[in-house]
């Protein structure tokens, strides 16, 4: 019993260490004071308010939006067939290109970004907001062939084939039974891509252009020249968001579904 | 006049593994036949060859006169049952088995006439509404067994379905499968690897070893007449001496003299006995006689089953229990002529 009770004490100093700056965070979102200070002295809410009213902050934020919803629907499109595709074929060379569609979770998102630069906006002068929405399109990508793989991986291939031998053709099948079968895992990829391109700085910072930059990549900028609790009101809103979206996938799939 | 035939089908894996060499099989209208082996032996690649999941890299595939080699899947009308039911799981039993018949574009009233009959005849009707993950192993089995006779297949394909069920849900199962066939008059291809399974349930059993089928035979002419030492030993025989022929008689290396009443063709040949059929040797005996030492003895109720050792290997021998051997002492054994069977090595 005694190494549970260590075991108790070890778990609660990790959770207190992950959880306890964002605690911090959220009440400095709260003081008066125009430096973040902790404890705060007096109660305002007045940093939430003044997010609203920057207006760099609005304009990043719906780009964000765009980019990242643009680009997860994009590969979803691309990924599914593919991971399908890998899952389903008994290709030589199979585990090479699954490593390759995987690569840019190894590769450091600076190296991709940089190398984005270079060539898409260096050498193609492709306009800004298409490069950006390359950029990140080449961030999620993995993040769907990845969890929609997982799901496939799980699903009764023999499923498909007895839809086949009851008259479906091939298209229609994987429309009609293999799609409603992995559905759980297209919303978990979903969710995933989606989330990491709208926090994606690396990337962001080398293909933002004039006129078109990112949310996270302005916040970085803005905390370079202020340093007041609109920054902590910002990643209060940011979190509130986000656990939102963890409660609506809990309540719709299970959060086990982004596990898998 | 064959039904179904597949002649001389081949099929590789991968450019190199054979897994077919020549297969020929040929089965008549309403008969069920089963395909049984050992894992490997090429049966489920059999089936799928037929249901047209697989295309033989030569060989023809028809039925009922027609080349159907090339036709896919999804044209070739067959119900097929798979060894995890493949059930669909976001739709309910009712929608699982009107799936073939949506497909087919029958109308409303007509699918769920069609679908409540087969649920009926498959003892499925009060569960219509629920879905495959709320039911049973046996009740599953059974859902996908409505789902592929509803189509009214030209053929029925059956990939080891009951080997997922318990001993007892097995043998219900498989008698109701028959029965449900037998009722359709459905041809029907069985995969299975559990003999007793297949002799129950077929007309007609082709036992396959290594992508060749070794017999094509009635269960009962299997179970009695293993035409060769690989179908003998699947069945179950375990005794087997090698006997070269010399004019009228078999003899074995060492030179003991064996006639028997079945012919064979061939000089080299394979004798095999069930230990039951073999007898203690008396005075007179001169021939179909083989010495040996009792090994083990084990007990079995109503006899003893003796390991017999002897010039041509270890024998097994099952005698009354009244009759007891003691371990280390020497024995004959009279194989007699009427029992001993001949197989092709």
């Amino acid at each position: 019993m005694r190494k549970n009770k260590m075991l108790t004490v070890f778990a609660v100093f990790v959770f207190g260490f992950l959880i306890l700056p964002l605690i911090i965070i959220t009440i400095t979102a709260f003081g008066k004071g125009s430096a973040i200070t902790f404890p705060i002295e007096s109660f305002s809410v007045k940093w939430f308010v003044k997010v609203f009213t920057i207006k760099s902050f609005r304009i990043s934020f719906l780009t964000s939006l765009e980019i990242a919803m643009l680009a997860t629907v994009i590969a979803l499109l691309v990924g599914i067939p593919a991971a399908y595709a890998l899952a389903r074929s008994g290709l030589k060379g199979k585990g090479l290109i699954k490593s390759v569609f995987l690569s840019p979770t190894i590769v450091p998102g600076i190296v991709i970004g940089f190398v984005l630069y270079q060539f898409l906006v260096l050498s193609l002068r492709v306009p800004v907001f298409i490069g950006l929405l390359a950029g990140h399109f080449m961030v999620t990508l993995p993040y769907v062939i990845r969890v929609v793989g997982s799901s496939l991986e799980q699903f009764d291939f023999s499923t498909e084939e007895a839809a086949w031998s009851l008259g479906c053709g091939k298209i229609r099948a994987f429309f009609k039974v293999v799609l409603p079968n992995i559905t759980s895992g297209i919303s978990a990829a979903f969710m995933l891509a989606f989330i990491n391109s709208f926090n994606n700085i690396p990337v962001s910072m080398f293909l933002s252009g004039p006129g078109v930059s990112t949310f996270p990549a302005n916040l970085m900028n803005y905390i370079e020249y202020n340093y007041d609790p609109t920054v902590s009101a910002v990643s209060v809103l940011l979190m509130a968001v986000t656990v939102l979206m963890m409660v609506i996938v809990d309540k719709t799939l299970g959060i086990a579904a982004l596990a898998k | 006049m064959a039904y179904m035939t597949l002649k001389d089908i081949d099929v590789r894996y991968d450019k190199k593994k054979q897994v077919l060499k020549g297969l020929d099989l040929e089965v008549k209208e309403g008969e069920l036949v089963s395909l049984l082996g050992p894992s490997g032996c090429g049966k489920t690649t059999t089936l799928r060859v037929v249901a047209g999941f697989i295309e033989p890299e030569s060989g023809v595939f028809s039925l009922d006169g027609e080349d159907l080699t090339k036709v896919p899947v999804h044209k070739r009308n067959f119900g097929i049952v798979f060894q995890s039911y493949a059930l669909f799981p976001h739709l309910s039993v009712y929608d699982n088995v009107a799936f073939g018949l949506k497909m087919r574009k029958l109308d409303k009233g007509q699918i769920e006439q069609k679908v409540k009959n087969i649920l009926e005849i498959c003892g499925l009707s009060e569960f219509e509404k629920r879905f495959p993950q709320q039911m049973s192993g046996g009740q599953r089995q059974r859902v996908a067994l409505a789902r592929a006779l509803v189509i009214e297949p030209k053929l029925l394909l059956l990939d080891e379905p009951l080997s997922n069920l318990d001993a007892k849900l097995r043998i219900n199962m498989r008698m109701e499968i028959k029965r449900i066939q037998k009722k359709l008059g459905i041809t029907t291809l069985f995969v299975t690897h559990d003999q007793e399974e297949c002799f129950s349930i077929s007309d007609k059993v082709a036992v396959m070893n290594q992508g060749v089928i070794e017999q094509f035979d009635t269960p009962e002419n299997i179970y009695q007449r293993p035409k060769t030492e690989f179908v003998a030993r699947f069945i179950g025989f375990e005794n087997f001496l090698s006997l070269k022929k010399e004019g009228n008689v078999y003899k074995t290396e060492a030179g003991a003299v064996f006639t028997v009443e079945t012919v064979k063709d061939g000089d080299f040949v394979a004798g095999t006995i069930r230990p039951e059929d073999i007898r203690i040797a008396g005075e007179k005996e001169d021939h179909n006689v083989l010495s040996g030492t009792v090994g083990v003895r084990t007990f079995l109720g109503k006899s003893y089953q003796y390991e017999v050792l002897t010039a041509e290997g270890k024998f097994l021998v099952s005698r009354p229990a009244e009759e007891v051997y003691e371990e280390g002492s020497t024995i004959r054994l009279y194989l007699p002529e009427s029992k001993l069977i001949l197989v092709n090595k």
